[in-house]
This record gives C-alpha cells, sequence and structure tokens, in this order.
C-alpha cells in the first residue's frame, strides 16, 4: 500500500516543483534589467550587510543632534582625556537597568598625574529621550531631547573625551556630516566632469581624445596626495568653514573623475560598434537618443560602480588632508580633524581612544568597497 | 615597435611639460607675492633686505614681469643651472634641502614597490588556482581590509601598538648614534632594520590592489578554452599555468605600474609625515605649512616626475611583456 500511496502523492509535487521552476525562468526572461540587477545585488550577502551599516551611519549623520548625548564644541577641561565611560547592569551582584557610576579623581601617587576613576557610591541610570543640552536640527529646530543620556553630575562619553574634554563620540556623530558628505559631493562633481569629459573623448575622437586622454594620463601619474597638499595649503585660513568644505571637495573632484573618463569612454568605444547602435541609426535616431535612450541604459550600471568605488578615496583624502591640518580645521568637525589630535605617539599610548574616528573611517570605506563589489557583480546581472 | 617607443618618449616630454605648469601654479596659488613673503621670513631671522637686494632678487625671478616670462625664468634657472631657487624659511638653496632627502624617498618607494610584487603575485596566483578556498578567503579578507585602512591610520596603530607592547615607537629611519653619521656599511644595515615598519605600512593598500588585479584577470583566464584543451592533451599543470594565462594576467600589472607608483609616492609622503622619516614627505608638509613655495613647487616637480617615470617605464616593459605591442608594426 505504502508503494501505491507514495507514488502519486510524489508525482505532483515534481511537477509543482518543475513549474516553479518554469515560472522562475519565465519570471528571469520577463524581468526588466533593474530587477535583475537588484535581485544578484541582494544576494551578495556581505554587501547588502554593509549596504545597511551605510545606511544607518547616514541616518545617524543626519540626525547628529538627536543621537548625540553632548554638545559638539562646547568644551569641559575637567574632563580632559577622560577615559570610555563604563556602563554596568551589576550592581552588588545584582542585575540593573544599565546605568553608570559616578566620577572621581585622584592622583596616582607615583606619577603625579590626575587620574579617573569610578566613585561606586553614586549611580546614574542611562536614560532615554533625556533633556540634554538645547541644539539645531539643521540649524533650524530647536530641541533638548537627546536619544540618551544621563542626569547631572554625571557624565556618559561612551568614547571617552579628548583633550578639551569634549565627548568623542559626539563629536564622531557630528564629524560624519562631514566626512561622509565630503566624498558625495566630491564624487558629484567629478561624476559630472567625468561623464562630460570621457563623454566628448569617446564620441568624437581624433585630436579631442588624444588631449583628454593626455590630461587624464597625466593626473593618473601624479601622485595625488602631495598635489591635494599643495591645494589644500592654498585655501586661505580665515575663510568660513562651509566655503573651505565646499573647496576641498573640489580639490579632491579634480584628481577623482579620470577613472570615470576611462570608463565612459572605453564603454562608448565598445558600445558604437553593437549592432543595435546600428540599427538604431540606421533607423534615422538622432544622436541624442541614440546615447540617451540606447547606450546610456547600457553602462549606467558601470558608473554607478565607478562612483561607489571612488567615495572612499576621497573620504580617506579628506581624513588624511584634515589630519595634516591642511584640509579643514577646528572648529569644524570631521573625522580628520579629530585624529589631528591622535597624531603624537605619546598621546596615543595613553589615549588610545583618540584613534576610534579612525575604526569609523575603516568601517566606512570597507563598506562602500563591499557595496561597489556587489553593484559590479549586479552591474552584469546576464553572467 | 620603435614608433610606439618614439611616440611613448614624446608623451613623456609633454607630461613633463605640463608638470611644470602645474608646480609653477602651486608658486602662484596663494594670495600675496612669493618676494613679501621671503622679505617676511629674512626679517624674522633678523636680516634687513636692503633696496639693491630686493632689486637683485626681482631681477632674479622677474616678479614684477608678467606671468609667462616668470614662469620662463623660473624654468630656464631649473633646467640650465639646476638651481630650484631659495628656500625663505631654511634661508637656504632648495636643491640642497631636496637632494639631502630624495634619495631616501626614492629607496622607500621603489623597494616598497619590489615588495609588493614579490608579495602581490604570489598570493594573486594561489588565489586565483585555489578560489573559494581558506587561503583564498584569508586573502580576501586581509585584501578587503588593506584597502580599507588609510595607511596613515595604520602607522598610528602600529606606532601605539610598538609603544604599548615592546615600549619603543617605530619612527625614524636611523638609531640616533647612525644619524649623523657619514654613510658606511653599518649604517646601511642600521637602515635595513628600520625600513620594514615603512614599508609594510606604505605597501598595505597597493599590495592589496595588486592581489585584486591579479586574481580576476588570471580567473577569467583560466576559464578560458584553451586552457581546457591544453588541460585536454596533457599538458602538466605547473607549466599550463606559466606558459599562457600568467602571462596574459601580468599585463594589467605591468600596465598599473604607473598608478601603483603615484599611489606609493604618495603614501610614501604620508607615512612619512606620521613616522617622522628624513624623507620629503615632511620636508613637503612643512614648506606647505610656512608657505615657501619654491621647496612646494620644486617637490611636486621631483615627485611628479617620479610618477610619470613609472608611466614610461610601465610602457616600455608591456613592450616586453606583450608581444602585441612588440609586433605591432608586422600586423
Amino acid at each position: 500500500m505504502s508503494t501505491e500511496t507514495r507514488a502519486p502523492m510524489h508525482a505532483p509535487t515534481q511537477s509543482a516543483a518543475a513549474s516553479r521552476a518554469e515560472e522562475q525562468r519565465e519570471q528571469y526572461y520577463v524581468a526588466s534589467h533593474w530587477v535583475l540587477m537588484r535581485r544578484k545585488f541582494t544576494r551578495h550577502k556581505l554587501a547588502v550587510v554593509s549596504a545597511v551599516i551605510l545606511a544607518v551611519l547616514y541616518f545617524t549623520a543626519v540626525f547628529a543632534g538627536f543621537f548625540s548625548p553632548y554638545d559638539k564644541i562646547r568644551s569641559r577641561t575637567e574632563l580632559a582625556f577622560l577615559p570610555p565611560t563604563r556602563v554596568h547592569v551589576f550592581h552588588d551582584g545584582r542585575l540593573q537597568m544599565p546605568f553608570v557610576y559616578g566620577l572621581a579623581q585622584e592622583r596616582d601617587p607615583a606619577t603625579f598625574l590626575l587620574v579617573f576613576s569610578e566613585d561606586r557610591e553614586t549611580r546614574y541610570p542611562i536614560r532615554l529621550f533625556v533633556r540634554g543640552e538645547p541644539y539645531k536640527l539643521w540649524g533650524l529646530i530647536e530641541s533638548r531631547i537627546r536619544l540618551f543620556g544621563v542626569d547631572e553630575p554625571g557624565v556618559v562619553y561612551l568614547f571617552g573625551a579628548d583633550d578639551l574634554g569634549r565627548d568623542v563620540l559626539t563629536r564622531v556623530i557630528h564629524g560624519a556630516q562631514i566626512s561622509l558628505s565630503i566624498g558625495l559631493v566630491g564624487i558629484a562633481l567629478s561624476f559630472v566632469l567625468g561623464a562630460l569629459l570621457g563623454g566628448a573623448s569617446g564620441l568624437l575622437g581624433g585630436g579631442v581624445d588624444m588631449i583628454i586622454q593626455r590630461i587624464v594620463e597625466f593626473i593618473e601619474a601624479m601622485p595625488g596626495l602631495p598635489l591635494w597638499m599643495a591645494l589644500a595649503a592654498a585655501i586661505p585660513l580665515e575663510w568660513p568653514p562651509v566655503t573651505k568644505y565646499f573647496l576641498m571637495s573640489v580639490i579632491l573632484s579634480i584628481l577623482g573623475w579620470t577613472g570615470l573618463a576611462r570608463t565612459v569612454r572605453g564603454k562608448i568605444l565598445q558600445l558604437r560598434e553593437e549592432d543595435f547602435v546600428t540599427a538604431a541609426k540606421v533607423a534615422g535616431t538622432n544622436n541624442l537618443r541614440v546615447i540617451t535612450g540606447h547606450m546610456l541604459p547600457n553602462f549606467v550600471g558601470y558608473l554607478i560602480v565607478h562612483v561607489t568605488l571612488a567615495i572612499p578615496g576621497m573620504i580617506i583624502g579628506e581624513t588624511g588632508l584634515s589630519f595634516l591640518g591642511l584640509g579643514l580645521t577646528s572648529p569644524t568637525v570631521s573625522w580628520g580633524v579629530q585624529l589631528q589630535q591622535a597624531s603624537n605617539v605619546s598621546v596615543i599610548a595613553l589615549n588610545p581612544w583618540l584613534l576610534i574616528p579612525g575604526l569609523f573611517v575603516f568601517v566606512t570605506v570597507l563598506c562602500y568597497n563591499a557595496v561597489g563589489d556587489g553593484l559590479r557583480d549586479a552591474a552584469d546581472p546576464y553572467k | 615597435m620603435a614608433s610606439y617607443i618614439g611616440r611613448r618618449l614624446f608623451y613623456m616630454v609633454l607630461l613633463l611639460i605640463m608638470l611644470s605648469f602645474v608646480a609653477f601654479a602651486v608658486i602662484q596659488l596663494p594670495p600675496g607675492d612669493w618676494i613679501d613673503n621671503f622679505i617676511y621670513y629674512m626679517e624674522r631671522f633678523g636680516v634687513t633686505l636692503d633696496e639693491s637686494a630686493i632689486e637683485a632678487l626681482n631681477k632674479r625671478w622677474g616678479f614684477k614681469e608678467p606671468f609667462h616670462i616668470q614662469y620662463w625664468k623660473w624654468i630656464t634657472n631649473i633646467i640650465v643651472r639646476g638651481d630650484f631657487g631659495e628656500s625663505a624659511t631654511h634661508n637656504r638653496p632648495v636643491a640642497e634641502l631636496i637632494g639631502e632627502r630624495i634619495m631616501l624617498s626614492i629607496v622607500i618607494s621603489l623597494s616598497t614597490m619590489v615588495v609588493t610584487y614579490i608579495i602581490a603575485i604570489p598570493i594573486g596566483i594561489y588565489s586565483a588556482t585555489h578560489p573559494y578556498s581558506v587561503g583564498d578567503y584569508t586573502g580576501v579578507v586581509f585584501g578587503f581590509m588593506g584597502l580599507a585602512t588609510p595607511n596613515f591610520l595604520l602607522a598610528l596603530i602600529l606606532m601605539f601598538l610598538f609603544q604599548r607592547y615592546f615600549g619603543w615607537s617605530p619612527g625614524g629611519l636611523f638609531s640616533p648614534e647612525y644619524l649623523v653619521a657619514p654613510w658606511s656599511f653599518a649604517k646601511v644595515i642600521d637602515l635595513m632594520k628600520h625600513l620594514p615598519v615603512p614599508l609594510f605600512v606604505i605597501g598595505t593598500a597597493g599590495t592589496a590592489g595588486m592581489i585584486r588585479v591579479l586574481r580576476t584577470t588570471l580567473m577569467d583566464e583560466l576559464g578560458r578554452q584553451y586552457v581546457v584543451t591544453a588541460r585536454a592533451k596533457g599538458v602538466r599543470e605547473g607549466r599550463l599555468l606559466f606558459k599562457y594565462p600568467i602571462r596574459l594576467a601580468i599585463n594589467p600589472m605591468v600596465s598599473g605600474l604607473a598608478g601603483l607608483l603615484a599611489g606609493v609616492v604618495s603614501g610614501e609622503a604620508l607615512v612619512s609625515i606620521v613616522l617622522s622619516l628624513p624623507t620629503v614627505g615632511p620636508l613637503l608638509l612643512t614648506a606647505l605649512l610656512e608657505q615657501d613655495l619654491q621647496i612646494a613647487a620644486s617637490l611636486i616637480l621631483f615627485l611628479g616626475s617620479l610618477g610619470l617615470f613609472g608611466t614610461l617605464i610601465s610602457d616600455l616593459l608591456l613592450v616586453v611583456v606583450d608581444p602585441r605591442i612588440r609586433f605591432e608594426k608586422q600586423m
């Protein structure tokens, strides 16, 4: 009996699986280019995770005032070089809501340096949505509500304090606004340059192509950093931060457009010979329509990949220049400006938490590279 | 082939001229005159320049002349007399200042390049021939991390770790006793001992990039039909690998040499500042911070030439490794 029942039971499942596969194949054939790309991208797990991390970082940066527990500028010199505050959940061996201990200061009998320690008598529970120091969201909306904090005089500096006693976490969050966006502004500029010049190079050919290719070759052979340094050093110190920020992104994009130009040129040269382009031309389509309607959709994926992989270079560029004191300077907060404090071995050896902004640079760049990798696979979804 | 080399040499000269324009523009960029700066620094040193001295300087560099004449004077002084001008801040000839340091910069940059290739090629080949193995994944992860760490940060972290766990900092290129000593065998040995840390720091990003390029191109080649055919005919695996696919996969590495050298020179400048190596990096930084633009411009000229030189080398090497260029004429 068992064999009899099993056989017919088996058959429908098999045909169901077959029809499902059929359906999937059907879906694959009718799916648009974009749907295929998205599907391929989501299969690259590392890229998806990285994209989520980047989204979180950008989201936090946008609402920096809310997510940061303190003010980014106000110094509290009495807290200079305070080590990262420890969050506890156990007190007298019993589980509690997360809290921090109060601060005590004593002089190290050997070195006579002031060292911070925990005052086990006082406890400050960490509260959510507390009223903290006032801030202005996007320079417009006044608010005091911050994501978390403790009651005064308790201090919760999760990443420790810098030389002026400012919360490193707060400054990392505010620094993200500059460090994460300068790459985007820079890439937008170099995108325009790269697409225009690369396009001209590939479409016009001849002398124009020759000149643009020599310029590209020249810029790529240049050691970028010394040139960046020279250009950044020419920005007058007394100019307002916004102007400096903009000029920095211009400087980063001056050397950043060449890779994009080469990609655009290469793709145009390749696509020009394709049958569908010839067909479109024979059918009497005008040049602009051939480019925007037939060629562009075919390489826009590669452009996106290139852009994604170029952003980290700019982020590192900004960090490096600001670190040297040539780019953005205090009171502007960026990860590079923060790292400036960590340029001395003895300072780092005593206060290693000053390197934390560097960790964020590392994570951001890593994520952009992974996302770029995933996009590269997705850009050619027919493989 | 001869026409290829000739064309490349011509481009090189063209690019060198472009470079000199860029370097000269650096002198002109900041507001204020170079001469005012010079006088300011001289006065800070307690030297007051009289009218005739200023006049002489003006005549030598043509500060009151239009832009193109200034450029002409600047560049002819360099080419004909090797005169790069005077540094205002150091009160010494620029050529002397750079001469002391440029050799070490070149030594560090070139040895980093060599180390990069020595490390990247075997790892890249292993990764491509053993894809998705443990070794490959380790290489890929390290590659990713190497690309993501700004090298100045790597230098900082290494300094921190050395300081904390070994009690000394890996800065500098010489032990104190050799710092001012004349060159000797012992001093070279001392230099060798100090080189690994900077080489490691500067080379990481380039090595990571190189491994990735080699891995992808070689994996592409290994999937080709000629490889399958050769294997079917019973060609031994090692011979098969080195006869064709590697020769093809080496190509992008050779043409990438220019970019790599540019990256290494950049990295060298930045890392030297962090590790305080006696190379041109720190000199460039102080020159820029103090607006001593004669030094800055000359350094950009030097470092840029180094980069362009890399382009030329990679073009010439391509002739050797790529038969398609060698036989261009016959085809």
